[in-house]
């Protein structure tokens, strides 16, 4: 592949949607640095040491080293041919976050992120994790850098992720189970940023997804950049053109914005984020956009579940990966400008279209990635054959397998 | 003189006490701080994810909302708290999301309606004074922001541009209620910031014996103790307003001490 900054597919015109986040961090009204006075020190050296790796060539050859040799990128860009035939619409491309080492995307942002850390000279890392996916590629990094990695995961999700959790600890991470709260994503993230309140000098915390206080959301979507950068390249060598829609699942929204950062500024490209609508979106879901509207969690600004008085509700996904009441501020602001739409997959409809990809292509995604499988089947019978999309397959199945049989009714 | 520069005009430092509001009998035990010699109150709003606090406010929290605690009844409890004390200062303490819920003009508007003094937000920084501190300060009513053990030199006039009321110095850098801060740290921070403010400082988080308060009163304007009060309120439940007005007493008892009898 040719050699480009990490950040970008060519220099972005003064009036391009890539260039976001502003100075202070907000992407239009979102975003910002909502945290406590402790962390603001930190987060502003963080920002000065991240615009510094930017600048050095060093930071992306040792990035991009990595990704290939450790990862195994450019991820593949593989036509789903019996699916697109089985749909009878558009030509359906999957990008193959699920075979890149760790089996999901969340792998890339903790390379970059480790090297930061390391950068900074801290001496461990923490994470927070839902499905496991980012406790598992923070725990990865963690031991290829040999730093202790300590893991806040949810008691619920502990408990529905055992695989992950095990694989954690191989790996040699330590992992708390957050007993407060509902006891996920958001739980976990409370429980990170009041353990790195409190060990701010040494700690680095490796936030896995385009949320949290500015620069994260900045700095995970340019790590992530990387598959919506690969996936032009081999989409133009594969059908010598753009393709006519990207989707993909969003929770946090760090594989979609990865995958959609790039297109931004191509305006015939269509832009479709899936929202986790869980039972429905009148009963217990996830789709804070859908279902949300704009407030401060977390470090930032953005849509989230919430009633009037702003207390933040429990999210609802089967995928552990969505089940978060926020949604990273630049999709809030891709929503607002209209430039991204975002639509809805309940459970049911993600069941159906994990297994039907499972049959179909050989391929058992993600729950996550079935979100954004389901919303194609819906979008892609109602084009022609000479349209294409490109959905991001933004993690494999194998640690859903449990919920899944669970979800079926079946006894493993 | 307004009620909180008032508490730090008296000859000893100013007791700031904090409860969460809805934790309990909330007019109860918020009376028996204030006879048991609180000079300020803080009346924590409670929150779904109080991220800057320890297990104690936490669960304080979520046993105020499980109650179905609103923004309607903080308010209606500072009313009638104001109503039955009012030349007592009163801090609303929280956090931004249920503070800009309805727009900070209608939250600041509230406040003064109800007779709050001021707002301590944990989570607003200054580089997001926007989301709230315009309007409070056309309301009159103060921004006390928090300045940390990471506060250095080149961080603090960030934070004193803007505030008002007091600077709530965070003693230990991390969550409320489980570190201890020492002596030493403490008031090196208070020569520091005195230095480079005449505002009233208040220290807080890790302060929650009678001793460590009339340490840091030494060299403090005030000292915010709320930790131990939250775990009094847990552990006697609806009957916590005399156990709370006697450790109350104690804390300003020994505040009010002079530096020898301490020794002694």
């Amino acid at each position: 592949m040719e050699t480009r900054t990490m950040t970008s597919v060519s220099p972005a015109s003064p009036n391009s949607l890539r260039n976001q986040p502003d100075s202070a961090g907000h992407f239009g009204p979102y975003g910002g640095r909502y945290v406590a006075e402790t962390l603001m020190p930190l987060i502003l050296d963080l920002d000065a040491e991240y615009r510094a790796a930017q600048a050095d060539p060093a930071f992306d050859a040792e990035f991009r080293r990595l990704l290939r040799d450790y990862v195994g990128r450019p991820s593949p860009l593989w036509h789903a041919q019996r699916l697109s035939n089985h749909l009878g619409g558009a030509k359906i491309y999957l990008k193959r976050e699920d075979l890149n080492h760790t089996g999901a995307h969340k792998i890339n942002n903790c390379i970059g992120q480790i090297l930061l850390a390391k950068r900074m000279g801290k001496k461990r890392v923490i994470a927070e994790t839902g499905a496991g996916q980012h406790g598992v590629a923070t725990a990865t990094v963690a031991a290829l850098f040999g730093l202790p990695c300590t893991i806040f995961m949810g008691a619920v999700d502990v408990a529905r992720q055992q695989p992950n959790v095990f694989r954690m600890k191989l790996l040699g991470a330590e992992v708390v189970a957050v007993e407060a709260g509902a006891k996920t994503l958001k739980d976990a993230m409370n429980e990170a940023l009041r353990h790195w309140v409190a060990n701010v000098d040494d700690t680095f915390y490796i936030i896995g997804t385009v949320a949290g206080p500015h620069p994260y959301p900045q700095l995970v979507r340019d790590f992530q950049s990387v598959i919506g950068n690969e996936a032009r390249e081999q989409f133009l060598a594969a059908e010598g053109r753009l393709p006519d829609a990207l989707i993909a699942p969003v929770g946090g929204g760090s594989n979609a914005i990865g995958l959609f950062h790039p297109f931004l500024d191509d305006a015939d490209v269509a832009i479709i984020g899936v929202e986790a609508a869980g039972e429905g979106l009148d009963k217990r879901h996830a789709a804070s956009i859908a279902g949300g509207r704009p407030g401060i969690l977390h470090g930032n600004k953005t849509y989230l579940l919430q009633d009037d008085d702003g207390q933040i509700a429990e999210a609802h996904s089967i995928s552990a990966g969505l089940d978060y009441p926020g949604i990273g501020p630049e999709h809030a602001w891709l929503n607002d400008i209209g430039r991204a739409q975002y639509v809805s997959v309940t459970d049911d409809e993600a069941l159906n279209a994990f297994q039907l990809l499972t049959r179909l292509e050989g391929i058992i995604p993600a729950l996550e990635s079935a979100h954004a499988i389901a919303a194609t089947m819906r979008i892609a019978r109602n084009m022609g054959p000479d349209k294409c999309i490109i959905v991001n397959l933004s993690g494999r199945g194998d640690k859903d397998i449990f919920s899944v049989a669970d979800a079926l009714g079946v006894r493993l | 003189m307004n009620r909180i520069a008032a508490a730090f005009a008296k000859p000893h430092a100013a007791l700031a006490a904090f409860l969460t509001a809805g934790d309990g009998d909330t007019a109860a035990n918020l009376d028996a701080l204030v006879a048991g010699g609180a000079d300020i109150i803080e009346l924590g709003m409670p929150f779904t994810d109080p991220m800057a606090d320890g297990p104690a406010i936490q669960k304080a929290n979520l046993r105020s909302l499980a109650k179905g605690t609103t923004t309607a009844d903080i308010l209606a409890i500072a009313r009638d708290f104001r109503a039955r004390h009012p030349d007592i200062a009163l801090v609303l303490m929280g956090y931004a999301n249920p503070m800009t819920a309805r727009g900070s003009a209608w939250f600041a508007a509230a406040c003064a309606d109800a007779g709050v003094d001021g707002i301590i937000c944990v989570d607003l920084p200054p580089e997001e004074d926007g989301e709230l501190g315009p309007a409070l300060r056309e309301q009159g009513v103060a921004l006390i922001r928090l300045a940390t053990p990471t506060s250095d030199a080149a961080r603090l006039p960030a934070i004193l541009d803007g505030s008002s009321g007091f600077i709530y110095y965070v003693a230990v850098a991390g969550i409320t209620g489980l570190q201890q801060a020492s002596n030493d740290s403490i008031e090196a921070a208070m020569a520091r910031l005195k230095a480079a403010t005449d505002i009233p400082i208040v220290v807080g988080f890790g302060i929650r014996t009678p001793q460590q308060a009339a340490a840091a009163a030494r060299v403090a304007d005030g000292v915010a103790v709320g930790t131990a009060i939250v775990e009094i309120i847990g552990k006697y439940g609806n009957d916590a307003a005399e156990p709370l007005r006697l450790f109350t007493a104690e804390l300003a008892q020994a505040m009010r001490a002079k530096q020898e009898d301490m020794i002694g």
